[in-house]
């Protein structure tokens, strides 16, 4: 049976959905074994065991996290060769992502990214150039390195929990690495991440300064908050919430798009959305050309009314 | 030169330029910028062929690669500039057409570009491109140290983000990618990353692989005496063989993933669209429900 190793970077207390997501799309494809980088919490450790994981490799090292991406390649590379893994999963941030670009190296692996599915026989499946084509890859070397995007599998405990064997290994001497030397959190919004909320409402020049419409509707909705590149460059609101083609692609179930024109730069980071739906004022607004369901009305009408009936609704 | 105009001093680099020329504490660097030929997303973008590869008929300098062309050439010019002995050279590598990414980038400053250009480059990979980029900077390196590579967040084509790690680990260097601010000093790089949750500041000894975000800057664009002080500058054609690269090595043979197949996505089509008459908020919560999206 295969080998399936999956990275996880300081989970905290309890296991975060993209990873369990991970988790279980390893045990579909073999068996699994984690490489754990951070405290393994009892509530960690009980996921590991519901979610069927064979085997929980550490790193002898501590200072994993004072750097940038380099040791923690290191490690996940040695982690894949100590438990002989021929497919390794990461999630699909960018430092997944990165992590995934220097294992490859070291393990002389193709390295697949974006992916939303993976085959028994480690073929990849993905969109591409802004989703306008869906693709098949494989990597064509003994190990596969794959990082998958978050939402893409239901995540599922094991039929019967495992008792996980732990192994330390050795973290091989970095190459030169850039070394974190300050660090702030920024204030938490309570929302849900952009990449994985399952709603999105965002909103653009049409808002003109006031995200305050988008805001509520998102919260009546337990929506993540995005926003037009136009809308994060006049500074309305944080950099972190653009997307398009510049910002993050996001594929939600819903995507409501609130007085954003959607040119090209806006559709390549939604269009493969479920469900979209778009309100501006301008009949002609590109938008209307992919939304389910398109209303030409003004948003500080709209989306007022909508939130208040929401709430309504849901009592 | 009678005839040709004199030009405007450049409103927002000048002052800083001015100031730095006299500036003599700093070394000064040598910095390579990857510039990358991609197709226009403006235009519907195509895969070709049994490998899938992309059209590349409407292609530009990759977007994301003008933040980076910026950096290195703010870099260059608070160190006295290309007088001073700075180097910002633009690389590419690609078929012929992508020397009119080199050529774009010697516009806006670069000082010299460098084409690696081979048939047997083409469908490579990340891993195969991060081996030819490797290679071509080892021996860019040659003449002189190279201090930094500076490279875009993403290229707007592939937009894996994953060459500037790779070549990164290939040379053994230290990354530092999507940095929202870049300063150099001392033979030392500090840099602030913003992340979704987070904000942090880094630092790596030179010489070191740097992706930038395109907060960091605004990027400048070719002004007339920059296009024709461009027709000046060098661009060195490099093959394979002259970075010492085996054909074997890279595109489809070299590469370590293969595009097994490709379908076009059917285009999305328009819904129901209607205008709001007072009560478009109910229809759209209404749409919703029959979605089972509340």
């Amino acid at each position: 049976m295969a080998k399936v190793l999956v990275f996880i970077d300081n989970p905290g207390a309890a296991v975060k959905k993209s990873y369990l997501e991970l988790l279980t799309l390893a045990r579909s494809l073999g068996e699994s074994a984690v490489a754990l980088n951070g405290e393994l919490s009892d509530g960690v450790a009980a996921a590991f065991a519901e979610y069927g994981v064979s085997t929980v490799v550490r790193p002898s090292a501590q200072d994993l996290d004072d750097f940038l991406v380099a040791p923690k390649a290191a490690y996940v590379a040695a982690a894949a060769e100590t438990t002989g893994a021929g497919i390794v999963l990461l999630d699909n941030s960018p430092e997944g992502k990165e992590i995934a670009a220097r294992v490859a190296i070291r393990l002389n692996a193709g390295v697949i990214t974006d992916a939303i599915a993976v085959d028994a026989d480690g073929t990849a499946h993905k969109s591409v150039l802004a989703g306008s084509y869906n693709t098949s890859c494989k990597a064509t070397t003994s190990v596969s390195v794959v990082t998958v995007k978050a939402n893409n599998i239901t995540a599922e405990p094991a039929t019967a929990p495992s008792t996980p064997e732990t192994v330390t290994v050795e973290v091989p001497a970095a190459a030169a690495a850039a070394r974190i030397t300050a660090r702030e959190q920024k204030v938490a919004s309570g929302r849900p991440d952009l990449t994985d909320a399952r709603i999105v409402v965002a909103g653009g020049r049409g808002l003109d300064g006031d995200f305050g419409p988008v805001e509520e509707l998102a919260d009546a909705l337990g929506a993540a908050v995005g926003a037009s590149r136009a809308a994060t460059d006049a500074g309305w609101i944080s950099h972190d919430a653009q997307v398009g083609q510049t910002g993050k692609t996001v594929s939600p179930q819903l995507y409501i798009s609130a007085g954003i024109s959607g040119a090209i730069q806006q559709k390549a980071g939604m269009q493969t959305s479920k469900v979209i739906v778009a309100v501006n004022k301008d009949a002609e607004s590109p938008v209307f050309e992919i939304a389910d369901f398109g209303i030409i009305g003004d948003v500080f009408d709209v989306l007022p009314q909508a939130t208040e009936e929401i709430k309504k609704r849901k009592g | 030169m009678p005839g040709i105009p004199r030009p405007r001093p450049h409103p927002a680099g000048c002052p800083q330029a001015w100031k730095a020329a006299v500036n003599t504490v700093e070394d000064t660097l040598k910095i390579i910028v990857l510039v990358k030929h991609v197709p226009d997303a403006q235009f519907d973008r195509h895969l070709n062929g049994e490998g899938y590869t992309t059209d590349r008929d409407e292609s530009i300098l990759s977007e994301l690669d003008e933040y980076a062309l910026e950096a290195a050439l703010q870099l260059a010019e608070a160190r006295g500039g290309s007088k001073a002995g700075n180097q910002v050279i633009a690389l590419s590598m690609g078929p012929a057409g992508a020397v009119n990414a080199i050529k774009k980038a010697l516009q806006i400053g670069a000082t010299e570009g460098v084409h690696l250009t081979d048939d047997a480059l083409a469908g490579s990979d990340a891993a195969a491109t991060s081996l030819a980029l490797a290679a071509t900077v080892r021996y860019l390196g040659q003449s002189a140290p190279v201090d930094l590579v500076i490279t875009g967040m993403a290229s707007t084509d592939g937009e894996t983000s994953l060459v500037p790690a790779q070549l990164a680990e290939r040379l053994g260097l230290p990354q530092v990618t999507f940095a929202s601010s870049l300063e150099v000093s001392g033979g030392r790089l500090t840099a602030r990353r913003d992340a979704d949750t987070f904000s942090e500041t880094v630092e790596a000894s030179l010489p070191a692989v740097v992706s930038v975000t395109d907060q960091i800057n605004e990027p400048r664009y070719p002004n007339f005496k920059g296009i024709i002080a461009a027709k000046r500058k060098s661009i060195t054609t490099l093959s394979l063989a002259d970075i010492g690269v085996d054909q074997a090595q890279v595109g489809f043979a070299g590469s370590w993933t293969s595009i097994i197949n490709a379908e076009e996505r059917p285009p999305r089509t328009a819904g129901t669209i209607i205008t709001d008459e007072g009560d478009a908020g109910i229809k759209l919560v209404d749409f919703l429900a029959a979605q089972k999206l509340l």
